[in-house]
């Protein structure tokens, strides 16, 4: 564009000035960062894990990448190891979101009332999410321990004999999913609690002139209400779960998860293939199958989501 | 500083450092090196795992004292899993490396045959005349086929069985250590006497601390364990290895084992409250044993010689110059000085890391510990280390170690077979190989 060829004549739209152009561009100028960021951080590495997938890489030996086209990941189905990792990632995952959900929504409702101390309880619900996993992490491994934790003191009180928190296959998953929920519940808890706000409170009003009790007034107002936070915070922690990791490292310090591989999810069998045996290569398909997995998830997760709401709108 | 005690370290502090590690690790390169070369003067940095007691002995402080231009930057992480991962990055991103790494014995065969060129050839320093200084098994594992030397030896881990001689005064058993080794001159014997302490000690006692570790001890006994001298993978087919599992699991089903996981915090508090009586002791186990079970178990440990006739070797250490260091020749110096006689007489005395300087392996023969009943640990550790064989050193050692005592973790905790936590292991050294 050149501002000193305008000679302009009276009929014509005058050209844009370089304001006005710049203005029309500034909005892709804004995101430019972003998407520069992303291009560097986000999709390089996505792209160069596929192509390092493809190949046996080791730690010890990086310029050595020897060609395997798919072996990489039919030797990752092949390994009873990675199916037993893909339990466990389950298995914790529903142990460890279902019942802070659960408890995330009683308690954001509890919250909801006129309490006093209202703002007091609502930071406290954010305190364990400040904590770091590594020392939440330890301390709950503290407290699991076999021969000197506190929980299996209290145990030994009412009777039950000392429970292996870390080699039993259930018991360490309940540990493990214990720390996961003592983090993550009150930052849903406040989710919802947000939600909660944005529900109108003349909807409340109408339902107790109608003569609802409390409990119906959160079956039938609260909870359809919820019902986007609710799929934001499912998706969000389906997340979560498919990559839990730290608490699984750190419970016991053991790359395997345990002796037997009992609570190894699946981000801690990609940390032992690629930084436990330097397999780089192996790393990577885990790292894209788990990519895929978790992209597969969100769409089931939505499109749940979104016949339910097109029923409800049909009604 | 033994490679086992590193990979099985479950602690979770550790497993915090590993996290931190890891990703320091990775952004750590480029911030090559530190030194401030004003004038003539250096800054060395050295960057260990675990403890090699240089700072604790002041080592650094009285090399400072005779060469005043060197100063020192000394940085280390405790568990040896972790530092060998950092290391890996780093080398393989061509950053961040000391001037000085220190590289553990079952790391060594992995320097010298997949790692040779990120190396200086410590025989171009003329590392060659230092031959004669040290046992010769030591010196010759961080040689390459075509006669360069990577690494300089500290120390060696002799084996030895410490024991609580409190304990064995209740169970009935004598606490002569000269009249343990009879009783105990083979494993059986061994377990044998475990199974007379079990039965007077009942279920808040046991007569070891883990099958896992007296896996390690009975195989660390053995010139060829997973691998042959060619090279080759064997450990499925050695009967020493065998043996050595069979034995352990014989321990398990006889209740001899306290369970407790190496280097996990249960075992370590498992010191002072006494939940075993015998336990596994390379020399630098000592140190270790002081540290955990404090001033409160002072006289009431002892240390014997190692049943099953030859002692054996578990862990000890080198010091190597990554290539690439602006310092090498004074790094060389230093790495010299460091692992030459009076250096490591002092080591052993300080922290009970056993030399492989062979004029301080004579200068320390006399030295007993008052810790541990006044016990010659001079000499208990020196024929053992005379005695020891050998062994073939493999790339990857390390993880089938860990693999196997995994294992033997589940037939003791959790009451797997043998066979099956036997196919266990194999699966796991088949992906820790792969």
């Amino acid at each position: 564009m050149t501002l000193t060829a305008s000679a302009p004549r009276r009929t014509a739209r005058p050209p844009a000035t370089l304001r006005q152009r710049l203005a029309r561009l500034s909005p892709y100028a804004y995101v430019t960062p972003f998407f520069a960021l992303f291009a560097a951080f986000g999709l390089f590495p996505l792209i160069y894990t596929a192509y390092v997938s493809l190949y046996r890489v080791e730690l010890q030996t990086p310029d050595q990448m020897e060609w395997r086209g798919l072996d990489n990941y039919t030797a990752l189905f092949g390994d009873d190891n990675f199916w037993t990792a893909l339990r466990n990632t389950f298995t914790i995952g529903v142990i460890s979101t279902v019942p802070q959900l659960l408890m995330a929504l009683g308690l954001a409702h509890l919250l909801n009332y006129k309490l006093r101390g209202r703002t007091f309880f609502r930071v406290t619900m954010l305190l364990p999410y400040a904590t770091s996993v590594a020392a939440a992490t330890l301390v709950f491994a503290q407290l699991f321990g076999r021969d000197f934790g506190l929980i299996n003191y209290l145990l030994h009180l009412v009777g039950i004999g000392p429970v292996d928190w870390q080699s039993g296959t259930v018991a360490s998953q309940i540990a493990v999913s214990t720390i996961v929920t003592w983090r993550w519940t009150g930052y849903n808890t406040l989710i919802y609690l947000a939600g909660m706000q944005a529900i109108p409170s003349d909807l409340y009003e109408a339902a107790e002139l109608d003569g609802a009790s409390r409990w119906r007034q959160f079956l039938h107002v609260t909870l359809p209400g919820l019902r986007p936070t609710i799929l934001f915070t499912i998706v969000v922690s389906t997340i979560g779960a498919t990559q839990l990791f730290g608490e699984p490292l750190l419970f016991e310090g053991s790359i395997s998860g345990g002796i037997s591989h009992q609570y190894q999810t699946l981000g801690l069998y990609m940390y032992e293939q690629g930084w436990g045996f330097f397999h780089l290569g192996r790393a990577a398909a885990i790292a894209w199958v788990m990519f895929v997995l978790i992209v597969l998830l969100v769409l089931v997760n939505t499109a749940v989501a979104r016949r339910r709401s097109g029923k409800e709108n049909q009604r | 500083m033994s490679i086992s005690r590193a990979a099985r370290q479950a602690t979770l502090r550790l497993g915090a450092v590993a996290l931190a590690g890891t990703l320091l690790a990775a952004c750590g390169s480029g911030s090559s090196d530190s030194s401030a070369q004003n004038g003539g003067k250096v800054t060395l940095t050295v960057d260990l795992f675990g403890t090699f007691g240089f700072k604790e002995a002041g080592l650094y402080a009285e090399y400072h004292k005779l060469h005043p231009n060197i100063t020192f930057k000394e940085s280390s992480t405790e568990n040896e899993a972790d530092y060998w991962k950092a290391l890996q990055t780093r080398l393989a991103g061509g950053g961040g490396l000391a001037d000085v790494q220190g590289i553990e014995v079952g790391r060594i065969a992995s320097v010298t045959q997949q790692q040779a060129d990120k190396f200086e050839d410590l025989n171009s320093y003329g590392a060659k005349s230092l031959k004669n200084d040290y046992s010769a098994a030591k010196w010759n594992a961080a040689g390459t086929p075509d006669g360069r030397t990577l690494g300089l030896g500290t120390d060696v881990g002799p084996e030895a069985i410490c024991y609580r001689t409190d304990l064995f005064m209740k169970a009935g058993l004598p606490t002569d250590r000269d009249e343990l080794a009879k009783k105990w001159a083979t494993w059986d014997d061994y377990l044998a006497l475990g199974k007379q302490y079990q039965a007077k000690a009942g279920s808040s006692s046991h007569w070891m601390d883990s099958i896992g570790s007296l896996y390690s001890l009975i195989v660390g006994q053995q010139k060829e364990r997973y691998y042959d001298a060619s090279g080759k993978l064997i450990y499925k087919d050695n009967p020493a290895v065998k043996t050595a599992w069979d034995t352990s699991v014989k321990a398990a089903q006889d209740g001899l084992s306290a369970k407790l996981a190496q280097w996990t915090p249960a075992w370590n508090q498992a010191f002072s409250s006494g939940s075993f009586a015998t336990i596994g002791c390379p020399a630098w186990m000592l140190g270790y044993i002081k540290g955990q079970a404090g001033s409160a178990g002072n006289g009431t440990w002892d240390v014997a010689p190692l049943p099953g006739g030859a002692a054996g070797n578990w862990g000890g250490s080198y010091l190597a110059i990554p290539k690439g260091s602006p310092h090498a020749k004074e790094a060389y110096a230093l790495i010299k000085w460091l692992t030459a006689g009076p250096q490591q007489e002092k080591l052993f005395k300080k922290q009970g890391s056993f030399p492989s300087n062979t004029a301080a392996i004579k200068a320390v023969s006399g030295v007993t510990d008052p810790y541990f009943s006044n016990a010659p640990v001079g000499e208990i550790f020196g024929k053992a280390a005379e005695s020891a064989p050998v062994q073939v050193l493999g790339v990857h050692d390390n993880d089938v170690n860990v693999q196997i005592t995994n294992a033997l973790g589940e037939v003791e905790r959790k009451g797997t077979s043998s066979a099956t936590a036997w196919s266990h292991a194999d699966k796991g050294v088949e992906n820790a190989v792969g």
